[in-house]
């Protein structure tokens, strides 16, 4: 028999320094077996073969300052053609007086996007309405018009290109991909024929040989009084190319909805249109979230392909510079290094609210 | 045997659903089989039978869940035709319960029930609420409002598709095994509001094989076999003293265990 008082009772003691701590964190998470180990000591070294020599490369010995490729020292990063380019490289051949009105349009994107993606900001009902004018807005600032300036859009060119072309489809491709997804499941066989016929011919072939069918032989189908902008054109390709991959991200999500949730729907009366709106979508939606965001972000890297059909982004305007006389063979991989980081900044902040926009939704239902 | 329908003693005569020679397959497969069949008002009717007899067919296509290809079925004097406006009206009378709830996930439990009021009556947000609170008291889970379904046990969830139902004020309620995906000891918490809605007046028809179920409310039960109609009998006399052979094997079956 055993029996313990109550004055014996034992009080709870610290864990021991292998399970809490820095220590704890080490051994869970990096040497929790052999194999696991082995794998933190060899990237360990790989991390100390590759980052020092690249910072000391990118920073410490790198060059700042000069007025051509003559000044790249050689030895580390040459930066000096920033000064001179990088108005360029964001903003393409856009006549310099008037880059105020890109950079305000820059400026209005952050509210307008954030009144669209985050919910319970201050002033969200006139911030949702200044979300949906932004668009006008935003081409008014840029091409001009009703007293401002006119410019036109071959001018256009830098990153605000990428980002012009990259957003405009974004924000079209999804409703679009969206009606396509429930084209293709409508009962409706002229509806369902049409959206399977667009969806596999645009999928079907590469992004630039529709851009090449926008420049060159659109024109042979329009009649010859009417003349689509260029830049306008290449927005409609790059749109319906997304649309089309984005209508089967959003047909894998709408395949997921159990089909008990339209008769629920239906056994409460509402219609096709509010069943979708109000049940399946905001379910099938949520679902898709990883593969709609992966769907952007190839869309906007696909942006770059512009440079096929003469148009300079970011990557062209990289290009240009190391083309340039003065800079040529000098700053190869430094132009293409800021052009990388350019890009990678806004797909990794893209991917970040994606995976943000999961967890606030998982938290919320459970 | 005959598919005659026997008046049920009690229940006031005007006919609020009326079935008449429905006949419907899916694809090759004849499932239900000259169906005639009268529910009046405020009339209780419970449907059981086999599986795959299509005793859920049947009250599927009283909402239109599911379509015919003969026969009539009128619904509170509208009949169920291809007219898309005559399918929405006749939704709006009639309100069902499914065996796995489908409630909506996304939805919190207030919000579930005030969809149907908000979108299809077209009600204030406000009055909806009030509403739906009022059927979610009288289900006993108006403390469970702001939950997602996902939250909720099996049968407060059941309880809370029915007072969604409820919300629309329908005219009837179909109940389609709405307690054979719970567990044991949730059947009788939803089988207890089931009770009190019949008690209230509300013309329901149950496909069910909670036997004291039946016999307790029902005012008719009906026996179907391979998509057809085989007993129509009083619960006393279905239980008691079944006419059918197949009847009596059904019951000597689910009432042996």
């Amino acid at each position: 028999m055993f029996f313990r008082d109550q004055s014996e009772m034992l009080p709870a003691r610290a864990a021991p320094i292998t399970e809490v701590g820095i220590v704890g964190w080490l051994r869970i998470n990096l040497f929790s077996s052999y194999p696991n180990s082995a794998l933190t000591l060899v990237s360990l070294t790989l991390l100390l073969l590759v980052v020092p020599p690249f910072i000391d490369w990118v920073l410490i010995k790198a060059q700042f300052s000069g007025d051509t490729g003559e000044a790249c020292s050689g030895i580390g990063a040459c930066w000096a053609w920033v000064d001179q380019r990088l108005g360029q490289f964001f903003y393409g051949f856009y006549p310099a007086e008037a880059h105020w009105r890109v950079n305000v349009t820059a400026v209005l994107l952050v509210p307008a996007i954030l009144y669209v993606l985050v919910d319970n900001l201050p002033g969200a009902k006139f911030g949702r309405w200044f979300s949906y004018v932004y668009p006008l807005l935003a081409a008014y600032l840029l091409v001009g018009g009703f007293g401002l300036e006119v410019i036109s859009s071959d001018k256009f060119g830098g990153f605000m290109l990428n980002m012009i072309v990259g957003l405009t489809g974004i924000v079209l491709s999804l409703p679009i991909g969206v009606l396509l997804a429930l084209g293709r499941q409508s009962r409706l066989p002229v509806i369902r024929l049409f959206s399977i016929a667009f969806i596999e011919a645009v999928r079907g072939v590469p992004l630039i040989t529709l851009l090449f069918v926008a420049i060159v032989l659109l024109q042979l189908f329009l009649p010859p009084e009417v003349s689509l902008d260029q830049l306008l054109r290449v927005i409609i390709m790059v749109t319906l190319f997304a649309s089309a991959y984005m209508a089967e991200v959003v047909r894998g999500g709408l395949q997921a909805i159990p089909k008990g949730q339209i008769e629920g729907a239906q056994a409460v009366g509402l219609g096709y249109w509010q069943t979708m709106r109000l049940i399946v979508l905001p379910q099938a939606l949520r679902i898709s979230i990883p593969g709609i965001v992966n769907t952007f972000i190839g869309l906007f890297k696909d942006t770059t392909l512009v440079i096929i059909i003469g148009l300079f982004d970011l990557l062209g305007h990289a290009r240009l510079l190391q083309t340039n006389p003065d800079w040529i063979g000098d700053v190869d991989h430094e132009a293409y290094l800021f052009s990388a980081a350019v890009f990678f900044l806004v797909c990794f902040l893209m991917s970040r609210y994606s995976v943000s926009l999961e967890k606030q939704l998982s938290k919320d239902r459970h | 045997m005959s598919t005659e329908t026997p008046e049920a003693a009690g229940a006031s005569a005007v006919p609020i659903i009326e079935i008449s020679n429905l006949n419907k397959w899916f694809g090759a497969f004849h499932v239900l089989r000259d169906i005639n069949l009268s529910v009046a008002a405020q009339e209780r009717v419970v449907i059981c039978g086999p599986s795959g007899s299509g005793k859920s067919t049947l009250i599927r296509c009283i909402n239109r869940l599911e379509d015919h290809q003969e026969g009539l079925i009128v619904v509170d004097g509208i009949p169920l035709t291809r007219n898309i406006k005559n399918i929405d009206q006749v939704r709006r009378e009639i309100g069902m319960v499914f065996q796995q709830f489908n409630l909506f996930p996304h939805l919190t439990i207030l919000e579930n029930c005030t969809l149907g009021p908000v979108w299809v009556r077209k009600m204030p947000r406000q009055a909806a609420e009030e509403i739906a609170m009022k059927f979610l008291e009288r289900v006993q889970i108006l403390d469970q409002s702001a939950k997602y379904p996902g939250q909720l046990s099996g049968g407060q969830q059941q309880r809370a598709a029915i007072a969604r139902a409820l919300c629309m004020e329908p005219r009837v309620m179909l109940f389609d095994e709405p307690t054979s995906a719970l567990d044991p000891e949730m059947i009788k918490e939803v089988l207890d509001v089931m009770t009190g809605l019949a008690e209230s007046g509300m013309t329901m028809i149950i496909v069910s094989h909670e036997m004291g179920f039946a016999s307790q409310v029902a005012d008719r039960m009906i026996f179907m076999d391979d998509g057809q109609i085989v007993e129509v009998n009083t619960p006393q006399a279905f239980f008691n003293n079944p006419q059918s052979d197949r009847t009596k094997l059904f019951l000597s079956q689910i009432l042996r265990h």
